[in-house]
């Protein structure tokens, strides 16, 4: 029934698009707020043991998304696996920084702040704020605290909109509820009584089976 | 110790719990840990590794890594990979600032590949109890609700057995453990750049505030870079804990947190 529920939610709510905008949205605010030159979120893929870039705002924009390097790899790894935030200046120095990575893309940075993304028990992914140009301070982890918060609702609702589709591509029935809702939401205000006649009769049809 | 009373204190058994420390009027940062250097002092830091060939490091001890077998229960081996990402290494760097003497050990509880998790910190942690160290840096914790059980008692063994857990409040607003415990010294950061001011926190769970802003810290390849964080502030306690420990073996971990508190920047421990 969850399934069901969450194939429907998918539909009417739209999907993936929307969350990846909410997303790139909040690195996009993170990114000016602590005037940087780049913002990032990484997901966690489980299966693969990889992070993957899902949105990058800034320096390196263009090369970064989607990218992916294992789990275990330089301070985004250790923030994920100890599910505690760092904050560290000269990363450079730092020869197990990810800077395969960094340098792939042409960028490589000086300072990072990285967050865990945390919802419920389970750490989802990590937020990089990379080169501030303030000095850092523990009310500029306050608020990182809360922009974690926030991707991390964000990142959980595209992880369960993937759910819904990968339920919906290999299940025809569900498939079918999917896009009736879909059409439900999206029906004019003057067909809806005629659409809410049909359904009940459906469901009485469905019910005297 | 075995034969001083446990359970109730018959009249005839007064004497036999006189305590060793003779105490001051005062307890002052003098007292406590004056002219001390950590030395017989077993600090442990369960982490990331430790990277001993690192000037400001030096010698370690000892060296184990948990991880899993292929039916996935922990054990304990010697530890050949040092340290997987310089974190350890730098929480070790700045307990050796404060207590030069100290004997390091490490824990590790991260793989390479950084796969580790609850159980294994939980793993590592007890044999860090049964160990018997002085004191542990735990600059790490845990967010999953089914271990904080098990984590409280063995916080609570390790309290009774004199091992002296100190542990880094997570810099979010997220149910973590062991820092939580009673049991444990709990430690976050200030803003302040001298590494022995200390504040007490009369508004639990976190109970002292240490350096953990802009803190000069070892990292690998004999790097140093600047960090900030709970996790860089803990090893400041824990090097101050190592201090008092090697001056005053005697105190208990209640003892040793109230001598902490005697000693804060914000209660008296500027003289």
């Amino acid at each position: 029934m969850s399934e069901l529920n969450s194939a429907v939610a998918a539909a009417a709510l739209g999907s993936e698009e929307r969350f990846r905008e909410l997303l790139r949205s909040v690195v996009g605010v993170a990114r000016a707020i602590f005037a940087a030159r780049a913002s990032s979120i990484l997901l966690l893929d489980e299966d693969a043991n990889e992070l993957v870039f899902e949105a990058v705002v800034g320096e390196g924009e263009e090369g970064l998304l989607g990218r992916r390097f294992p789990a275990g790899t330089g301070v985004a790894g250790w923030v994920m696996a100890t599910r505690t935030p760092l904050v560290i200046e000269d990363v450079a120095a730092d020869p197990r920084f990810a800077k395969d990575v960094a340098e792939g893309t042409g960028y490589v940075p000086q300072g990072l702040m990285a967050v865990p993304l945390l919802h419920d028990e389970r750490a989802l992914g990590v937020l990089e704020v990379l080169d501030r140009q303030s000095h850092f301070t523990l009310q500029e982890m306050e608020l990182l605290g809360l922009f974690a918060s926030q991707a991390a609702i964000a990142l959980d609702l595209l992880q369960r909109a993937r759910e819904a589709e990968r339920a919906l591509a290999g299940d025809g029935r569900l498939d079918a509820v999917a896009r009736l809702a879909s059409t439900l939401s999206e029906l004019d205000e003057d067909r809806r009584p005629e659409a809410d006649r049909l359904l009940g009769a459906l469901a009485a049809v469905l019910k005297r089976a | 110790m075995s034969e001083l009373p446990a359970w109730s204190l018959p009249a005839d058994a007064v004497g036999q719990i006189a305590l060793a420390t003779d105490w001051p009027a005062e307890v002052t940062r003098e007292w406590a840990w004056g002219g001390a250097t950590g030395k017989g002092v077993r600090v442990c830091i369960i982490d990331s590794g430790v990277d001993g060939s690192h000037p400001l490091v030096g010698h370690v001890e000892s060296s184990v890594a948990v991880s899993k077998d292929e039916d996935g229960a922990a054990f304990v081996a010697e530890d050949i990979d040092g340290d997987v990402c310089g974190h350890g290494t730098a929480c070790a760097g700045i307990v050796r600032s404060l207590a030069p003497e100290a004997e390091i050990h490490s824990v590790r509880v991260l793989g390479p590949g950084f796969t580790g998790g609850g159980n294994i910190l939980l793993f590592g942690l007890r044999y860090a109890i049964e160990q018997g160290f002085d004191v542990v840096n735990l600059s790490l914790s845990t967010t999953k609700k089914d271990y904080s059980t098990v984590l409280h008692e063995l916080a609570d063994s390790a309290y009774f057995q004199r091992t002296v857990l100190v542990a880094s409040a997570h810099n979010m607003p997220v149910e973590s453990y062991p820092w939580r415990f009673s049991s444990v010294i709990s430690v976050g950061s200030h803003e302040e750049d001298d590494p022995t001011a200390l504040y007490y926190n009369p508004n639990p769970p976190v109970e002292f505030f240490a350096k953990g802003v802009g803190v000069e810290v070892a990292w690998l390849g004999g790097d140093t870079l600047s960090a900030s964080g709970n996790s860089f502030a803990t090893p400041h306690v824990t090097g101050i804990c190592a201090l008092i420990r090697s001056k005053h073996p005697e105190l208990t971990p209640f003892q040793l947190k109230s001598v902490l508190h005697l000693t804060s920047s914000n209660v008296g421990g500027s003289r």
